[in-house]
């Protein structure tokens, strides 16, 4: 299990991978250079693919967005600067969907991790019955993101949905609600759909690095006379800390990301819109290609400011990983 | 030995090399709140899931009043669903993507990742954090350049003006996955191939691809399931259902108002889509599970 080798501090492997010390020194320099060109060859395709598919089409969204340009204009295009950014960054429409990215990633984000950790906790413990546990957790990660969309908008349906049905037959606030036509209840809808499909993903990681936790600590615990929830708060979080960044990057670049469930669940109505939906609506609705651009070269800053944030304070794993991996 | 503070374990445990992955709780001794917790995350899990095929099986009035069971169910909006050549279209692209994506990144990630894994290298570390970094774009910066590009190349609309794109992004998790797969194939191996005078190609291709089959079924496993969920490249790079997959097809089914809505056939449709990957998963379990965590790269 290499999320082994990503946690910090605890690499069964990772020196004796570097060389190979069983080698002899007659040979080493010319299979080392050997060696050297033939990783090159290996890598060069998947990186010429990267940077042309990757790298060429963000410069190219770059000059783009220093221009007006629109698809109706048929190509004509005019050399504007900052202007497109300027307008954006003026714009009530950018702000809203930056704050409702956010808002979605750290609703749903920290939900995951919280719930996240509960089943990992729970598919850790030996029990009969966890393999079945597992198989079911596992099953939501199957389904693809419109489809879990569209489940979940089947769910808060008025009248025909299972939800707002169940809480109008008991009689409780919600059931009358049209989920999707109101901001708060929206979120609310999108969150849990996010939530629904990617626990198990956000589980899988913690459970990984919750095995990798000694048995010895704990003999060393309950011999302290430590509870559960102090052998819990006090060893099993904090070595279990590396996992849950972990778990926490990826889903957060995730969540900043997001696209397709706002727009199944409402096409961005409601305030719902987000960062990557208001650069489409702008470069496919309104066939802005500048202005898309901009929005799209605004969203790819965020993100990775975000990442670079997280790398910083948060994870210092995620440059153990690097390291390791050498 | 008497206060519990989190910097002894740690250290303790740094010094202390590997140890059994087993608990020292007893087999099935749960606290009854446990099962509680364990029915209320089975109930979370599969509950939607009833709800969809439950849908999917009701017409009319049933489908209006919302029926919890089905009281006439019905086959129709299947049949529905497999009478609409829009949808049979995307189907087969969807699967032409897929399968040629997942075949292209598993073929040259599997070179890139053996030389990251096993091969000396200069700037091994910086190639590692560039591609773990393209993992973290966001699709729609991609995808508005891509969207000028392929109109003026025609690509755009196109299987290949899809497959390319998609491939940047399934190549760094074939990497990442396999990557981790060819590290724990044992060293000996290739050495005694050495011995045998083999140079390190032959090495890869006739010992350790051999070897490394169950991790690259489960990165085609994973890659497959990433390049069929995708959806923003998707809908932005195609505008005819000649080039739509499923993903897209099925977010144009949804009609334009919320309130005039074919539920019943969108809900057979996602049934029908859903089956194959939930069939997937249930058997090739395990190696979702070790290749999730052993790339730890996105789902």
């Amino acid at each position: 299990m290499a999320i082994k080798t990503l946690l910090p501090g605890r690499s069964p492997r990772g020196a004796p991978n570097r060389g190979a010390p069983t080698r002899t020194a007659k040979t080493t320099s010319g299979r080392d250079r050997a060696e050297r060109k033939l990783a090159f060859r290996m890598t060069a395709p998947s990186l010429v693919i990267m940077a042309l598919v990757a790298a060429v089409p963000i410069g190219y969204a770059i000059w783009l967005s220093l221009n007006q340009y629109s698809v109706r204009t048929a190509g004509l295009s005019r050399f504007v600067g900052l202007e497109n950014y300027i307008n954006a960054l003026a714009s009530h429409e950018w702000w809203t969907a930056f704050g409702q990215t956010f808002l979605f990633a750290g609703l749903s984000v920290s939900l995951e991790l919280i719930l996240g950790t509960a089943m990992a906790l729970l598919l850790n413990l030996a029990f009969k019955g966890r393999a079945v546990l597992r198989t079911v957790v596992l099953l939501p990660y199957a389904i693809i993101t419109v489809v879990s969309a569209i489940t979940w908008q089947t769910m808060f349906q008025p009248k025909m949905g299972l939800v707002t049905n169940v809480l109008s037959t008991l009689g409780l606030p919600g059931g009358d609600v049209v989920w999707l036509g109101e901001h708060g209840y929206a979120m609310a809808v999108i969150v849990m759909a996010d939530v629904w499909k990617t626990t198990p993903f956000a589980a899988l990681i913690i459970l990984a690095g919750l095995q990798v936790i000694s048995a010895e600590t704990y003999e060393a615990a309950e011999l302290d006379g430590a509870s559960k929830w102090q052998t819990f708060v006090n060893i099993t979080l904090p070595l279990l800390r590396p996992a849950i960044v972990l778990a926490a990057i990826f889903r957060t670049m995730d969540a900043l990301r997001v696209f397709d469930l706002p727009f199944v669940l409402t096409r961005g109505a409601n305030g719902t819109e987000s960062m990557s939906m208001l650069a489409y609506t702008q470069l496919r609705e309104n066939r802005l290609v500048g202005e898309g651009s901009a929005l799209s070269i605004l969203t790819f800053l965020t993100v990775m400011v975000v990442s670079v944030i997280y790398v910083r304070f948060a994870g210092g794993n995620i440059r153990d990983v690097a390291k390791e991996e050498q | 030995m008497s206060t519990l503070t989190a910097e002894r374990p740690t250290a303790e445990l740094a010094t202390r090399p590997k140890a059994p992955k087993r608990r020292l709780r007893g087999e099935s001794k749960l606290h009854p709140l446990v099962w509680v917790f364990v029915v209320a995350v089975m109930a979370f899990s599969l509950i939607p899931f009833y709800w969809l095929v439950n849908t999917s099986l009701k017409k009319g009035a049933s489908l209006a009043q919302g029926e919890l069971f089905p009281s006439q169910p019905t086959l129709e909006n299947y049949l529905v669903v497999f009478q609409n050549p829009e949808f049979l279209l995307a189907l087969r692209n969807s699967v032409i993507i897929a399968v040629v994506t997942t075949t292209v990144a598993l073929v040259f990630a599997s070179f890139a990742a053996y030389a990251l894994a096993r091969l000396k290298m200069r700037r091994k570390a910086m190639i590692l954090t560039l591609i773990l970094s393209v993992t973290t774009f966001p699709a729609i910066a991609i995808a508005a350049p891509m969207f000028s590009i392929w109109r003026d190349i025609g690509l755009y609309d196109t299987l290949l003006g899809l497959i390319i794109p998609k491939l940047t992004f399934a190549l760094p998790l074939a990497i990442y996955t396999l990557t981790s797969f060819f590290k724990e194939i044992p060293r000996e191996l290739e050495e005694s191939a050495y011995m045998d005078g083999a140079t390190p190609f032959v090495a890869f291709r006739k010992v350790i691809l051999p070897l490394a089959v169950p991790g690259l079924a489960t990165t085609a496993i994973l890659v497959f399931i990433s390049v069929w969920n995708e959806f923003l490249l998707a809908v932005t790079l195609t505008t005819s259902p000649e080039a739509r997959p499923v993903p897209v097809a099925i977010a144009f089914f949804s009609g334009t108002s919320e309130f005039d809505q074919p539920l019943g056939t969108i809900s057979a449709a996602s049934v029908i889509i859903t089956v194959p990957l939930v069939i997937l998963v249930l058997l090739c379990q395990k190696r979702i599970v070790s290749g999730m965590t052993a790339g730890a790269v996105k789902g």
